[in-house]
């Protein structure tokens, strides 16, 4: 056993209204340079569609994550040598255009437009070269509220094995958002796919990190991610990808988009795990994907686990943070978070619940079967087909997802007779399997989700990680190179900055004293 | 001394100093530039045809050179190869690889010119650079017809002049007298190509250093600890 703890998240997609709080923050504070402007860490997708970039999930054009070749897990696109042979043009590289052509709004010709019949325009302007841009034609959630044509839209790959067709129609369309951003995978296949060796997981929270100095711009780490998380600055020349804020996780905060999420939806904590059991786990077949990650999980309450850990140098209140993980709750306890994508083999470590949908009327015209309650649809007839999210989030197995979502409807169902009734009726709670204890406790993190219900984070021990910590002080933030802000307009030997890429701006000529007189 | 003397005895060591303590400078102080500066993701459109045809061609030509010149002539007579076999060794191998190289060079040489996006985020010497390696090219392979002439009268005295000055200049014991009487078209192809070797840690070249052999025998995963392991 090789215990390693991860920091984790957990995001109920039952309470994400799609406000992009979470994306608007990130983008803020870490991708508002150059270079990266079409770069979001986190974006908010709506279901079904094809997203950002166009057709992700899509493995059989983009080639991403892993394959399982004679019970072996190599990566998808190719092996190391394959790899190498393509290294001066990589087959499977993104364009700029499958995210967007990032783009500014040439506001000031609002302000100094000659005086016309007609309203002044400001159009978009191409962030790489200036020139004015006719249109925008895709962007980090362009499908926005189910936007533009179905059979575009239903070129989503969760619509596999299920017969779209009658989705189409106004009256049985389903809707939910999705909130991406890196994974943070235990077997990420960016780190494998990287020829220089310049992406790394840590050992203490298993934050995965492209190492900026030792980058070489290969770019087979864009290709390589199945959930195109990692992208490419094309001002720099360096891979970049979520750093899963790594300096606010050290100091014991949650990440910018996990704090600022006004729906409260997001849940970060520890999991313990057996970083042995990952090759297994993550080369066993497809239907068995999802208990396979989960056996990887080490009970954090158990003694030897605690032992163990103990043992590998995980501090103590590591240990009692993973015993509070609200991610080990909901994962391991209830059941009712599952992995994106099990069977792109990552291991990825943002698990999701799954969304109800929206039914009352249909109960209300008596449509709908209900639970004994009469009250609480049933999960099997929910708007959105269980075989999407199953899709979605257990590599396409129903059960578990028909089992979270009965759970979740049950511990509904139990605090409304306890409420709206006033006499507590326990009959839903024991068909889903869980206790009076178990719902109200789901109650607390899932209804109210409290602040310190939903993040339990330790701070890093840095004071293990310096052998002289005094010798740390006064160092350096987070810029590469020799400089405190990287680039700079003095003259370099090296070549660090591009040309400015020109917006010309409308100055309005000051008034000469001639056209006065 | 004589402009020829310069070229041929000193500009060699200038360009070899000036290469390798530029890239030791820049590999020390400058990590963060230190890339292959790809484009791929503002237009991928020919890349693969383009960029794999440059990168093989110029990195054949390269061992090509390296090969052609700097191995002894014992060796090369121990081998079993004849001077004028050598000579026509190089010249055919040269076509081939030269053309590919100046096919793909070409491409992406338009690319960076007529791509809205590439001109855009190229920088002065990014444009610099690759046709300075074009030009380098081209003037290359004018000199095979030359060669071709000389190997058809039996005579591989030029390619005996040029091995001998190349591995006088990484002897130290330079020879530049060697070379005073080739073809005009080989001395400038010469001195060009040195200038490569001296404009090399300034661009975008330095990624050539950094191929990633050691990928080939590396685990796919990568940890690494923070923690000081003594406690």
């Amino acid at each position: 056993m090789k215990i390693r703890a991860q920091i984790a998240m957990v995001l109920n997609l039952d309470k994400c209204i799609g406000c992009h709080t979470c994306s608007v923050t990130c983008k803020n504070v870490w991708t508002n340079r150059k270079g990266v402007e079409y770069v979001w860490f986190n974006n908010v997708e709506s279901k079904p569609g094809i997203g950002y970039p166009k057709q992700w999930e899509n493995q059989a054009k983009w080639k991403g994550g892993w394959t399982r070749e004679n019970g072996k897990l190599e990566l998808k696109a190719g092996g190391r040598t394959s790899k190498l042979l393509n290294i001066f043009a990589n087959p499977n590289m993104p364009e700029i255009d499958d995210y967007y052509e990032p783009f500014e709004m040439d506001y000031s010709r609002l302000q100094h437009a000659p005086l016309s019949e007609a309203t002044p325009t400001a159009r978009p302007r191409s962030a790489i070269d200036g020139s004015q841009m006719d249109k925008i034609h895709w962007g980090p959630n362009w499908e926005d509220d189910l936007a533009g044509e179905f059979s575009k839209r239903s070129k989503d790959s969760n619509f596999n094995g299920i017969e779209k067709e009658m989705y189409k129609e106004f009256q049985n369309t389903f809707h939910m958002y999705l909130p991406r951003l890196c994974n943070h995978c235990l077997n990420p296949a960016c780190v494998a796919s990287c020829p220089s060796g310049s992406i790394y997981k840590r050992a203490e929270d298993g934050i995965v990190l492209v190492d900026q100095e030792k980058c070489r711009g290969w770019r087979m780490c864009v290709s390589g991610c199945p959930y195109k998380k990692v992208y490419y600055n094309w001002e720099s020349g360096k891979s970049e990808k979520c750093i899963g804020c790594y300096p606010r996780i050290e100091s014991g905060m949650p990440t910018v988009c996990a704090e600022s999420c006004v729906g409260r939806i997001r849940y970060m904590g520890v999991i313990l795990y057996d970083a042995d059991r990952i090759s297994d786990a993550a080369a066993v077949d497809e239907q068995g994907l999802y208990n396979a990650q989960m056996n990887i999980f080490l009970d954090p309450n158990a003694p030897e686990v605690i032992a163990e850990a103990k043992d590998a140098g995980i501090p103590d209140h590591w240990i009692i943070a993973a015993q509070k993980s609200p991610v080990w709750k909901m994962a391991m306890e209830w059941k009712i978070a599952f992995p994106l994508h099990p069977e792109f083999r990552t291991l990825p470590m943002m698990w999701y619940v799954p969304p109800l949908s929206p039914v009352q009327t249909q109960i209300d015209q008596g449509k709908l079967p209900t639970e004994a309650d009469g009250a609480i649809p049933k999960a099997e007839a929910l708007r959105m087909p269980a075989q999407y999210l199953a899709n979605l989030l257990t590599a396409g197995d129903e059960a578990p997802i028909i089992k979270a979502l009965r759970r979740l409807l049950a511990m509904r169902s139990y605090q409304r007779s306890k409420h709206v009734e006033n006499k507590i009726d326990t009959v839903a709670l024991e068909a889903a399997g869980i206790t009076v204890a178990q719902a109200e406790e789901m109650y607390r993190y899932l209804a109210i989700a409290n602040y310190e219900d939903r993040f339990v984070i330790p701070t890093a021990k840095e004071e293990y990680h310096q052998e002289d910590y005094y010798a740390f002080q006064g160092q350096m933030g987070f810029s590469p190179g020799n400089t405190t802000s990287p680039g700079g307009d003095g003259v370099s030997l090296f070549p660090v900055r591009r040309s400015r890429t020109t917006v010309p701006v409308e100055f309005v000529p000051p008034p000469r004293r001639k056209d006065k007189v | 001394m004589n402009l020829h003397d310069f070229f041929f005895g000193v500009y060699p060591y200038l360009a070899g100093t000036v290469f390798i303590l530029g890239n030791w400078l820049r590999f020390d102080r400058e990590q963060y530039t230190w890339k292959s500066d790809s484009s791929q993701l503002l237009s991928k459109k020919y890349m693969r045809v383009a960029s794999n045809m440059f990168h093989i061609g110029i990195i054949c030509i390269f061992f090509g050179h390296l090969g052609g010149l700097l191995t002894p002539h014992s060796w090369v007579l121990a081998a079993g190869i004849t001077d004028l076999a050598h000579q026509y060794m190089a010249m055919i191998l040269g076509i081939i690889f030269g053309l590919t190289c100046l096919t793909g060079g070409i491409m992406l040489w338009l690319r960076r010119l007529y791509n809205r996006r590439i001109r855009a985020t190229s920088r002065l010497r990014d444009i610099f650079i690759l046709g300075w390696i074009m030009a380098t090219l081209l003037l290359g392979l004018s000199t095979i017809p030359v060669s071709w002439g000389h190997a058809g009268h039996n005579d591989p005295a030029t390619m005996i002049a040029l091995t001998t000055w190349a591995q006088s200049i990484v002897t130290f014991s330079p020879v530049p007298a060697a070379i005073a009487g080739v073809h005009l078209a080989f001395k400038v192809h010469v001195v060009m190509g040195m200038t490569i070797f001296l404009l090399f840690p300034f661009t975008r070249l330095v990624h050539v250093w950094s191929v990633p052999v050691q990928y080939l025998g590396r685990a796919y995963q990568i940890v690494r600890l923070k923690r000081v392991l003594a406690r």
